[in-house]
């Protein structure tokens, strides 16, 4: 009995030690976040707002994030539109290429975004897309889409298909039964990819680093170039507005489909 | 009827709609930028002989021959390698507990386990330079305490990158794990026991076989996630890690030697498509 006791302290304790690992940097940061000193260091001095103050009065970080929310708000409606029309073809259709495409749409996840990321380099380049606004939106859109088809596919397949039959047989018309039935079932699903490609367009480091530079420059991009030369709480301030911001989309998509589920 | 099946004229037109906009998307920014990278790996090293018509297989010479880049590459399989065995050991424990425990916070801890994922990882790596810096909350504390005169070296390399990527990892391991643990079963380990198996053995012979799949997944995830990595082992690393994705990352921005970086992306590429076809024997001699 004793010995059981024993075994469900240690469990517990090394369960909460992993916790604690794991939100570490988060915690951490939050602390962090209320010095204004100008090099980093533990614990803070003194506490206080100025850091946010100074993170609103940053120019660089304000247009960056200004950027980053357009950038971001474009992505998620680019990539629900083509992942709504994507997911009617795969999940409403039986046609030659159907496994093809469906591979297709799977495929960035297994590929390396550092290697993506060279390639679409590359190939915005020549077009003079680099650094520009279009050029990062396709860049982001590519690696959207797969989590856009997937949320979509799901709200599309529970869709029960005799509700949109009656609709037809009393005499809608395909884009009225789209409009006025299907939309409306599956729209969990729309918000749940729109909130996740925001998400992932607006965290975005890797491949944004290969091609933005200073005119379509993003907030992680800004950060990243930032911390090589310096580390004041600044940076810890800017990171727990996007932490907030992204805790309540997550608290969205949660609600609407379920997290585990949407990644 | 659950399906439509495209053959009459209309139904393909509609179809061609709805498919067109995705192949477009995903054929400018996924597939074409992959064919581009084949390129231009075997274009001339310069800058602007992206678009020349010759071919030569200078760049990959370059780094076959180059002792720095199997240094590199060796760095970067460690890396891989150390990084995905501590997140899925230290992972393990977590997708255990939320599978199993009957706690009615368990919605709220498993998303806590997965949230930092939604943070961005340029963000949690700052928090670890907070963490293991010079002035950082570790050395901080240590000599506060006199237990230390000069901070510990703890950033600025190999390791301060290694725990950093480890943590910013961990969801994705714990996450691939919930997914994989749907074969264990209570009711088995129950049995075991009643039968008079101890804990040990019921862990061993039970949870554990039951388990590794998931464990497996998680454990190639983290290890590709961790070969592709620059943005971590650069800040933490303070310039003195080089692994495959710094130096990717190095010829493309500020050497601008973009038929090397093509180059090593394509070895990247290959590196991790034979670790993922390790992968796919591992499971099937674990199923089989």
């Amino acid at each position: 009995m004793t010995a059981n006791l024993f075994g469900r302290i240690a469990w517990r304790t090394l369960i909460t030690a992993l916790y604690a690992f794991l939100l570490a940097p988060i915690v951490v940061v939050f602390i962090i976040s209320f010095d204004t000193r100008q090099y980093l260091a533990f614990p803070p001095e003194s506490w206080s707002f100025g850091s946010y103050e100074a993170v609103f009065g940053n120019r660089a970080f304000i247009g960056a994030f200004g950027r980053s929310l357009l950038i971001g708000a474009i992505v998620g409606v680019l990539a629900v539109v083509v992942g709504v029309l994507l997911s009617l073809a795969m999940v409403r259709y039986r046609f030659r290429g159907r496994e093809a495409l469906s591979f297709l749409v799977a495929a960035p996840f297994l590929v390396p975004h550092i290697v993506l990321a060279v390639g679409i380099m590359l190939v915005l380049s020549p077009f003079g897309l680099l650094d520009s606004y279009p050029g990062i939106v396709l860049a982001h859109l590519g690696i959207t889409i797969p989590y856009t088809v997937r949320t979509i596919s799901m709200s599309l397949s529970a869709v029960d298909m005799r509700v949109e039959e009656a609709a037809r047989v009393h005499g809608a018309s395909p884009a009225a039964v789209f409009r006025r039935i299907t939309l409306p079932l599956i729209r969990p699903g729309l918000i749940a990819g729109a909130a996740i490609a925001f998400l992932i367009s607006f965290d975005e480091a890797t491949i944004s680093l290969f091609i933005v530079s200073s005119k379509a420059s993003t907030l992680p991009t800004e950060i990243y170039h930032y911390l090589e030369y310096k580390t004041d709480p600044q940076i810890a301030a800017l990171s727990m507005i996007l932490i907030a911001m992204s805790v309540a989309i997550v608290v969205v998509v949660e609600r609407l489909i379920g997290l585990r589920k949407a990644l | 009827m659950s399906a439509t099946l495209a053959k009459g004229g209309t139904d393909r037109s509609v179809l061609l709609i709805l498919v067109l906009p995705g192949l477009l998307a995903l054929g400018v920014t996924f597939v074409l930028p992959l064919i581009w990278l084949i390129r231009a790996s075997l274009a001339p090293s310069a800058f602007t002989a992206i678009t020349s018509p010759d071919w030569t297989v200078g760049s990959y010479s370059a780094v076959l021959f180059d002792p720095f880049y199997w240094r590199v590459a060796l760095n970067t399989l460690t890396l891989g390698l150390t990084v995905s065995a501590f997140a899925v050991v230290l992972s393990y424990p977590i997708a255990l507990f939320l599978v199993r425990t009957p706690s009615r916070w368990r919605g709220v801890l498993t998303a806590l386990a997965v949230a930092p994922l939604l943070t961005s990882a340029v963000v949690r790596t700052y928090g670890w330079m907070v963490i293991l810096g010079d002035r950082g909350v570790i050395n901080g504390a240590l000599t506060s305490l006199h237990l230390i005169e000069r901070p510990l070296p703890l950033s600025n390399n190999s390791f301060g990158a290694t725990v950093a990527l480890i943590e910013i990892f961990m969801p994705y391991a714990i996450l691939a794990m919930l997914s994989g643990f749907g074969r264990l079963n209570s009711a088995l380990e129950e049995a075991a026991a009643m039968l008079g198996a101890n804990r040990l053995r019921v862990f061993t012979r039970i949870i554990l076989p039951l388990s590794l799949p998931g464990v497996l997944t998680a454990a190639l995830l983290v290890f590709v996630l961790a070969i592709s990595s620059f943005v971590t082992p650069r800040l933490l690393g303070g310039g003195r890690v080089f692994v495959l994705g710094t130096e990717v990352y190095n010829e493309a921005t500020v050497t601008l030697n973009w038929p090397l970086a093509a180059a090593l992306s394509v070895i990247l590429l290959v590196l991790f498509s034979s670790v993922i076809v390790l992968y796919q024997r591992a499971l099937r001699s674990l199923e089989g």
